[in-house]
């Protein structure tokens, strides 16, 4: 609101306003609650393990011995894979749909972005199984293999649940976000760039890459992060895709795990409180790191496109 | 032309065609899916999907009758629990909104709406399935409303700023109070607006799987009481799809071609409501 309105102290607006407050309180309150509890209930876990917790890979409930190296391991690599492969993409879709596209094709091509990521995540899930591993197995991991066997990257036997699928997976998850974000960012880079850029001879390509693109950097990467903020925290459709295994190798072709599965396969199964409170660390870890990027993303995507809500434009 | 006139249109063209190219890879998969979805699951679906309740292992026949009943009660309550906090909060960012506790708030929910949801799960286990010592719908009730409340609340704080302020002075002039102004000329104004990010947030929650596990459980039964463990669509898409027959295959598939067409249904009529009132966009 650009204009300040008058203030009437009477009781109905003291009274709408202190509600409205208090609603509005709630949000910060949640997530300072929600740190502070899963800290209380980790622990005994950071107490007894440490920083060891971070890299050592042992995860034995037998012996109360816990690690989440494997996990962060996994969950980083997996994401990262997602984003190597997203990346191109959701800018290619950014790029075309603010620069190139003809006007008629703009909004049909947007709207199909976005119910990408209207999909459930149990439901790439679903695909993910019975679609796109069978694909893998038949058509993709023979020619990666003849090509790249010789590399740690592309070693080993391919069961199908691997870092591999869960990477694709991600990766098709989070093209819409990054891409709805980056045209909103694209969309707020004044006219005028653009127009200096033709106007001194460049072509299209190069007014949008020596123009468009520099002046939406900070942009563009802020939604870079908010895609890699989606792919850490998430869960089912890469629980059922990954392969669940406390292991950490280079081979993207073998299984491995991330924080967020781990979470969802042995909370209900945690019997002891040891165990429990492993993967309540477990849960604040994801929890701290997932709010860090979504907190730096979403300052670097407000200082090029203010005020928007992006984000919730995806869907 | 220079010689270097015309590779610079050469690559300008080229790099065009490669922003296409790469904007129809992205595309692929939606079709690819929807392809799918519709193939495997549409010749699973009859009557009894619909109506029936899971039969034991071979036997044929079955529906997720209860898992569509559950899906909608756990929603519904959770929306009678966030959609009240996150409109509410939402009027508070356009009304109020431009000092520090606003942008504090503007700043939390955008990151809460990234917050992975199962982190959330574990939230709603630990306040409202421990103490209790059994699962509840209820708790997945409230773990859902606290994934909404965020989404809500920055839809409908964008929805209300559309209001042009001359109603606002209009009806301020007109002696009319701030608190009546506010919720009987400007929200009343941006209604349909908080209608569609409302439907946008129960599209997303309804399809939600990670909050659920470990808080309505899911049921093998036909359940109604918000105290005790219930069946969810993504719930039983899950357990189907993981589990090892063929006959759970084929259900997952057709449960997700349900699920798929309520979240679009919501999604398509969230749109609708926009349009009635902004246009496009």
């Amino acid at each position: 609101m650009s204009v300040p309105l008058p203030t009437f102290h009477n009781r109905g607006d003291r009274a709408y306003r202190v509600t409205l407050t208090g609603l509005a309180a709630l949000l910060p309150l949640l997530l300072v609650v929600v740190g502070a509890e899963l800290a209380v209930r980790a622990w005994p876990s950071i107490h007894r393990f440490g920083f060891n917790f971070l890299w050592t890979g042992r995860w034995d409930p037998v012996t109360e011995v816990y690690g989440a190296g494997p996990l962060i391991f996994g969950t980083l690599v997996s994401s990262l894979l997602a984003l190597l492969l997203a990346v191109p993409l959701a800018l290619g879709v950014a790029i075309f749909l603010t620069e190139f596209a003809p006007k008629w094709l703009r909004r049909p091509v947007a709207f199909l972005v976005e119910l990408l990521a209207a999909v459930p995540s149990v439901v790439y899930g679903v695909w993910g199984i019975f679609v796109l591993i069978p694909f893998l197995r038949g058509h993709v991991v023979p020619g990666l293999k003849a090509v790249l066997g010789w590399s740690p990257f592309f070693s080993g036997v391919f069961y199908g649940n691997s870092m591999l699928a869960g990477g694709i997976i991600l990766a098709i998850m989070i093209v819409p976000y990054i891409a709805a974000v980056s045209r909103e960012v694209l969309l707020a880079v004044p006219g005028s760039q653009r127009e200096a850029a033709l106007g001194l001879g460049a072509t299209r390509w190069e007014a949008v890459w020596s123009a468009v693109l520099p002046y939406g950097r900070a942009g563009v990467i802020g939604a870079v992060m908010l895609g890699l903020g989606r792919a850490l925290g998430e869960t089912m459709a890469v629980t059922m895709v990954i392969g669940n295994r406390h292991d950490i190798g280079a081979s993207l072709l073998q299984p491995g795990y991330t924080m967020a599965a781990a979470l969802a396969n042995e909370f209900s199964e945690a019997t002891t409180g040891m165990y429990l409170a492993a993967l309540f660390e477990v849960g604040l870890l994801l929890f701290v790191i997932t709010v860090t990027v979504n907190a730096l993303a979403r300052l670097l995507v407000w200082r090029v496109a203010r005020g928007g809500s992006a984000g919730s434009r995806a869907l | 032309m220079s010689a270097r006139a015309i590779r610079r249109r050469i690559l300008s063209a080229a790099m065009t065609g490669l922003v296409g190219v790469l904007c129809a890879a992205a595309v692929l998969p939606l079709v690819l899916i929807f392809a799918d979805l519709l193939h495997k699951g549409a010749t699973s679906i009859d009557w009894n999907f619909f109506v029936r309740t899971p039969v034991p292992i071979g036997q044929s026949g079955g529906g997720v009758a209860h898992a569509i009943v559950g899906s909608a009660i756990i929603v519904g309550t959770a929306c009678l629990i966030g959609l009240p906090i996150g409109i509410g909060a939402g009027i508070y960012l356009a009304e109020y909104g431009t000092g520090r506790l606003g942008w504090t708030v503007r700043f939390v929910a955008d990151v809460l709406n990234g917050t992975p949801s199962i982190v959330i799960g574990i939230l709603a286990w630990t306040w409202f399935v421990r103490p209790v010592g059994h699962f509840s719908a209820l708790a997945a009730s409230v773990a859902l409303a606290m994934l909404m409340v965020p989404m809500v609340a920055r839809t409908t704080e964008e929805m209300v700023r559309l209001v042009p302020h001359s109603l606002r002075e209009a009806a301020l002039a007109l002696g009319y109070p701030r608190w009546r102004t506010s919720l009987q000329v400007v929200v009343r104004t941006a209604v349909a607006g908080i209608v569609t990010g409302a439907l946008v947030a129960v599209a997303r929650i309804a399809g939600e799987t990670a909050p659920l596990l470990f808080t309505a459980l899911g049921n093998l039964n036909f359940s109604l009481s918000l105290g005790h463990p219930m069946q969810a669509l993504p719930l039983q898409i899950f357990t189907y799809a993981t589990g090892p027959f063929e006959e759970w295959h084929r259900l997952a598939w057709a449960s997700a071609l349900v699920l798929m067409a309520l979240v679009l249904l919501l999604a398509m009529a969230a749109r609708w409501a926009t349009r009635q009132r902004y246009g496009t966009r």
